[in-house]
């Protein structure tokens, strides 16, 4: 039935199986060829030496041979590792692989930028798409089609650098100055065409503020604008309220105050839990335990009138912030001055963000 | 505004707790930017009589005084303060006392007397600025007494930052009115020690003109002044205020002047309706009026400065000019002085754009142009000026002449507004019964007319709210006083808006991601410079001449913050920016025109030092060169590098210069590597996706070639001949692989080895095939180009 002539030789094999384990590298190979040689491999030759068997010896002997031949090829590639590992070793004895790896210079997006792309990207997901406009622009675009009235103790705020007109005489509300705030996109986004609108908008802008600790002659807004019908305070209060979590963290808890804006009303800023203390109070929040982030409101009906849309049919918000503040407040840098500074040990600090 | 706690109290009729008033008027609209204790710790001060007055026997300026405190024990103490007389009482400073400003009391001598302790001035205790002599304490409290105890029990102003919509809030009666609503109690005005019962009666009304106490009142300009009220009280003994009203002008970090000058800014702070005092008898003419300045009217101001009225201000004259800038100071030769025997009080509404004007043209601010360019309560004047007359009447001991003044000539009811309590649901997404509507517009002092169920709800606002003049400022009043904290926050179903990005966001993005992965920095400049170059933008108004214009390009100030890093002995510099710049417009007064520009600046070493390689190559213009031409792959599609000067140019398709590249000349220290700059302007971005092409079935064969090339001489040419040429023969890439510049041949020649790839789509390419196809383009560059082999 069996072939127990076979017997013998198998027994062979399997000593020398055995035996792999302790090849030294010149001996596995040759190992290797005497056994799985593609041409006189001891085993090849008997798989090969199988066709000649009749069917019921071909299936018994065939299947010991196979797994013979796997036993081997795992036997000799474990044996391979192990001596390459020892080789790598012996080589390597010497070297101080304590010695610094090689590094290469990283390049890093300014803190600034990414505060703006967490803020736009929240906002996109939100279903906002990202609406630009230019940094020079008539009075009439930055205030009165705002809803500043003229000459009103409000224009305090926003303290306006203008540009030399070299001559030429503007028209009323031409008058060309830089942007004091991004609002302006807003009354160009309006006047492009008709409601809905959802847009974030971030830019430049700029005040004729002398540099100090906290103050620069121009800065990044992000800016907000959302108008549809049926959208309320309530709208404004869950979508703001839902950004803060995104950006500050889940759970992280708001407070929005009245406040004013000639272009908002009602008109509200909205507080985060001081991101320092933890809502506790400390210097920085002045005690209160909040940090001001944003300001928003209901669109002024005012301005929605100003760009032909009905107020009494659209109702939106809008909102803006600043990201600078935002970034001071993240990095705990102390003077926003660092923030306009080329300073490589102030901007190769920032390399977890972005790089 | 400063806020005094304890007025507000005396509004309230209630102790309130500051920190708890803060976060109320937070939560209405007027945030408080500091709590700042009147006066520092007294707690360390105590009552104490002097019982003895001894002249200093080395000293003529000091005494030596005996003083109890108290303690059971006398102590000696040297004095300075003219005002010691035995008897007095005054706050102590005993030994081990810390001092505000940080001085320890000791036992010491003083020319030779000994002093055990400290007799303190008003300033000493950090209550005020009064250093004229000892703070003398009327009381019966036993010595040794706190102090604290004796003044009352202290004080703190509140810093709130009113929005420029709430004049109101200029007074402490504003703020007792919000506070009042948030606390859900009544408000009255305080009651003032030692004020007769006896109201005054209201002033008589008059149109342009009037007389009262032989002054004649004329109000010449109605538009700017549309009410005048004046008195006259005689027989005033001019003085130094209460102590009451003192403490209160101190507490909101106004001066005491004198027991009339003091009353008119007692009033200002409590109802927000500034005043003005005159010496009647120095009024010229006995007359008093306002009209529109004259050109080039001169007056000497309160604060001795010799001003220039400007054109179109309003003016307080009497029957020979100008006495006061109506609104924003009063004139030095008309103020109450010491010797003033007869007071007109003047209490007056002008239009707030002509205030605001005329403190402008002037350069100054005043807390009567500050609050008046907010807009004060006209119909609330007569009950501010019959205030002030009964303070003035009962500080002075002086005799009101009846009757006093009222013009009116235009009279009016502050506006009407109508609410529509869907519109409140529709703007603010809450349903408000009427009920809560009409709490709101009453805690805010508006007179609700309607009856409940009215479709509109009519509004009488208060004179004192001149912003409250829509119904959507009604809406807010009411969202306000509900409170923001009670609305909903409740997220709603949103409807997609398909509207694309701005094209410019997506290529800012993508160019900053290019030069991140080079290694390099952003840093964000500022977009101001200094004056020089000619496309740049010129600014009216500039902060400083080193901000006049608007930047027309990115590059100069990479180059200066490379420098700042030189400043700092650091050679490695690898920054980055994307913005704006400005160009001037061709057609004269046109805006600028923005262009979104990137642009990069690189100096020092090419990768940091490792111990392996201990000196890096540095930064070179073929870094530079590859950084532009990967911008222009990105986002100027179609555009192409030229060689310019010792760089590069990049003309746009219209052919305007888009960009550039190459070294750039800096101030450079004498051990930093050469710098290399580029710039780009950013248009949009490649369009389009990718097409797959099919992976190479068949090997590439390359063929090195090495040519000799003449002085002068571009691999350019010799790569697109090359190309050119070789498309039928398979040729699918030519790479330069190699430059050698050999001395012995001459200047300016060079040996270039040029790497030839051929590859079929079809077929293997045979070694005989490729061989033949070198040769043919060998043929070529000679006859072509006259560009032969490096025989060798």
């Amino acid at each position: 039935m069996s072939a127990p002539k076979e017997e013998s030789p198998v027994t062979n094999l399997r000593d020398r199986l055995a035996a792999i384990a302790t090849l030294d590298a010149a001996a596995l190979e040759a190992e290797d060829i005497a056994i799985l040689g593609r041409k006189q491999g001891e085993l090849t030759r008997r798989l090969k030496g199988l066709a000649t068997l009749s069917i019921d010896d071909k299936r018994a002997h065939g299947a010991l041979l196979n797994a013979l031949k796997v036993e081997f090829e795992a036997a000799i590639g474990t044996r391979r590792a192990e001596l390459a590992t020892e080789a790598r070793q012996q080589d390597g004895a010497g070297v101080d692989l304590t010695m610094p790896g090689r590094e290469s210079w990283h390049g890093t997006l300014h803190p600034v930028t990414v505060v703006i792309d967490e803020i736009v990207e929240i906002f996109r997901a939100l279903g906002f798409s990202v609406a630009l406009g230019p940094e020079v622009e008539t009075e009439e675009h930055n205030f009165g089609a705002l809803n500043f009235a003229a000459d009103h103790p409000a224009m305090d705020m926003h303290d306006t650098l203008y540009l030399d007109p070299q001559g030429a005489v503007p028209a009323a509300g031409e008058r060309l100055l830089l942007r004091t705030h991004t609002s302006p996109v807003q009354v160009r986004v309006m006047r492009e065409g008709p409601p809905p609108y959802r847009v974030v908008i971030p830019g430049t802008v700029y005040r004729n503020d002398a540099f100090d600790p906290s103050h620069a002659p121009a800065f990044a807004q992000v800016e907000g604008l959302a108008v549809d019908q049926n959208i309320t305070f309530v709208d404004l209060k869950a979508t703001l309220g839902h950004f803060a979590e995104r950006f500050f963290g889940a759970g992280t808890p708001v407070r929005f105050r009245p406040s004013f804006f000639p272009f908002t009303e009602p008109s509200a800023e909205m507080d985060v839990s001081c991101q320092l203390c933890a809502g506790q109070g400390c210097a920085a929040c002045k005690g209160t335990g909040w940090m001001e982030i944003l300001g928003c409101g209901m669109v002024h009906e005012n301005v929605l009138r100003n760009c032909g849309v009905d107020p009494e049919r659209w109702t939106g918000f809008a909102f803006g912030m600043g990201p600078q503040r935002i970034a001071m407040l993240r990095h705990g840098v102390p003077d926003i001055r660092h923030l306009y500074a080329g300073d490589m040990r102030f901007l190769q600090q920032f390399r977890s963000v972005g790089s | 505004m400063n806020a005094s706690r304890a007025w507000l109290e005396a509004f309230l009729r209630r102790p309130l707790e500051a920190a708890d008033l803060a976060n109320r008027l937070a939560m209405l609209g007027a945030p408080v930017d500091a709590i700042e204790p009147i006066g520092a710790d007294l707690s360390a001060f105590v009552v104490a009589t002097v019982t003895d007055v001894r002249a200093h026997p080395d000293a003529d300026k000091l005494r030596v005084t005996t003083v109890e405190d108290g303690s059971g024990s006398t102590w000696s103490v040297v004095c300075g303060a003219p005002n010691v007389v035995a008897g007095g009482r005054y706050p102590f400073a005993r030994i081990g006392t810390t001092m505000p400003g940080g001085m320890v009391i000791e036992r010491r001598k003083l020319r030779g007397e000994v002093s055990e302790g400290m007799l303190c001035s008003a300033r000493e205790l950090g209550l005020g600025d009064e250093h004229d002599g000892l703070l003398t304490l009327e009381t019966d409290a036993p010595d040794g007494t706190p102090v604290a105890a004796v003044l009352g029990g202290g004080d703190e102003r509140l810093v709130v930052d009113v929005t420029p919509n709430r004049p109101d809030l200029f007074g402490h009666k504003g703020i007792a009115r919000e506070l009042a609503a948030s606390l859900n109690v009544p408000f009255r005005l305080p009651e003032i020690p030692g004020l007769a019962a006896t109201d005054v009666p209201p002033p008589e009304r008059a149109s342009d003109s009037g007389v009262t106490g032989g002054i004649t009142v004329t109000i010449a300009d109605r538009q700017g002044c549309p009410r005048f009220l004046a008195g006259v009280v005689r027989n005033v003994q001019i003085g130094p205020s209460p102590e009451w009203l003192r403490r209160r002008l101190a507490a909101v970090g106004v001066r005491s002047v004198n027991n009339v000058v003091d009353v008119t800014n007692y009033v200002m702070f409590e109802l927000n309706q500034p005043m003005h005092a005159y010496d009647a008898d120095a009024l010229r003419g006995a007359e008093i009026g306002v009209r529109t300045a004259k050109s080039s009217e001169v007056l000497v101001t309160l604060d001795g400065s010799t001003r220039t009225i400007p054109d179109g201000a309003l003016v307080i004259v009497d029957g020979t000019g100008a006495i006061g800038v109506a609104g924003v100071m009063g004139g030095r030769d008309s103020e109450v002085t010491d010797t003033t025997t007869t007071v007109l009080l003047e209490c007056a509404a002008f239009d707030p754009s002509r205030v605001r004007a005329a403190r402008r043209a002037l350069g100054m601010s005043t807390d009567a142009s500050q609050r008046f360019e907010r807009g004060t309560d006209r119909w609330g004047a007569v009950d501010a000026f019959r205030r002030a007359v009964q303070l003035v009447v009962s500080v002075t001991g002086g005799m009101i002449e009846l009757p006093t003044i009222d013009c009116f000539p235009t009279f009016s009811h502050p506006p009407r507004i109508f609410l529509r309590p869907a519109r409140v649901a529709q703007v603010l997404g809450l349903d408000l019964d009427w009920r809560e509507i009409e709490r709101c517009l009453v805690a805010i002092g508006a007179t609700v007319v309607s009856k409940p169920d009215d479709a509109r709800i009519a509004v009488d606002v208060p004179g004192w709210r001149p912003d409250l003049v829509a119904e959507i400022d009604l809406i807010e009043e009411v969202a306000r006083v509900h409170g923001y904290d009670a609305i909903p926050s409740t997220v709603g179903p949103v409807r997609p808006v398909f509207r694309p990005d701005d094209a410019g966001w997506a290529a800012a993005h993508h160019a900053r991601q290019v030069l991140v992965a080079a290694g390099m920095s952003e840093v964000l400049t500022l977009p101001m410079v200094a004056a020089g170059d000619p496309r740049a933008p010129v600014l009216l108004n500039p902060l400083s001449n080193d901000h006049r214009c608007l930047r027309p390009a990115l590059v100069p100030a990479l180059i200066t913050e490379v420098e700042r890093n030189w400043a700092v002995h650091n050679g490695d510099v690898r920054l980055f920016e994307v913005g704006t710049v400005f160009t001037v417009a061709e057609q004269h007064g046109a805006p600028p025109r923005e262009a979104q520009h990137a642009a990069f600046a690189v100096t020092g070493r090419r990768q940091p030092a490792h111990w392996n390689d201990p000196a890096p190559r540095t930064w070179d213009r073929w870094d530079a060169k590859e950084t532009l031409r990967q911008l222009v792959g990105l986002a100027q599609p179609g555009a192409s590098l030229q060689v310019e000067g010792d760089g590069w140019a990049v003309h746009a398709t219209d052919g305007r210069r888009i960009g550039h590249a190459g070294p750039i000349t800096a101030d450079s220290p004498q051990w930093a590597a050469p710098v290399f700059a580029g710039e780009i302007e950013l248009g949009t971005l490649r369009s389009g996706h990718a097409k797959f092409a099919p992976l190479p079935t068949f090997p590439a064969v390359t063929r090195d070639l090495t040519l000799q090339l003449a002085a002068g001489q571009a691999v350019a040419e010799i790569s697109s001949l090359l190309v050119q040429r070789g498309t039928r023969h398979d040729l699918r890439a030519v790479h330069v692989i190699d430059e050698y510049r050999d001395p012995t041949v001459g200047a300016g020649a060079r040996n270039v080895t040029v790497r030839l790839v051929f590859r079929s789509d079809h077929r293997t390419l045979t070694d005989t095939e490729v061989d033949q196809a070198t040769g043919r383009l060998r043929t070529s560059l000679e006859r072509e180009l006259d560009v032969s082999l490096r025989s060798s």
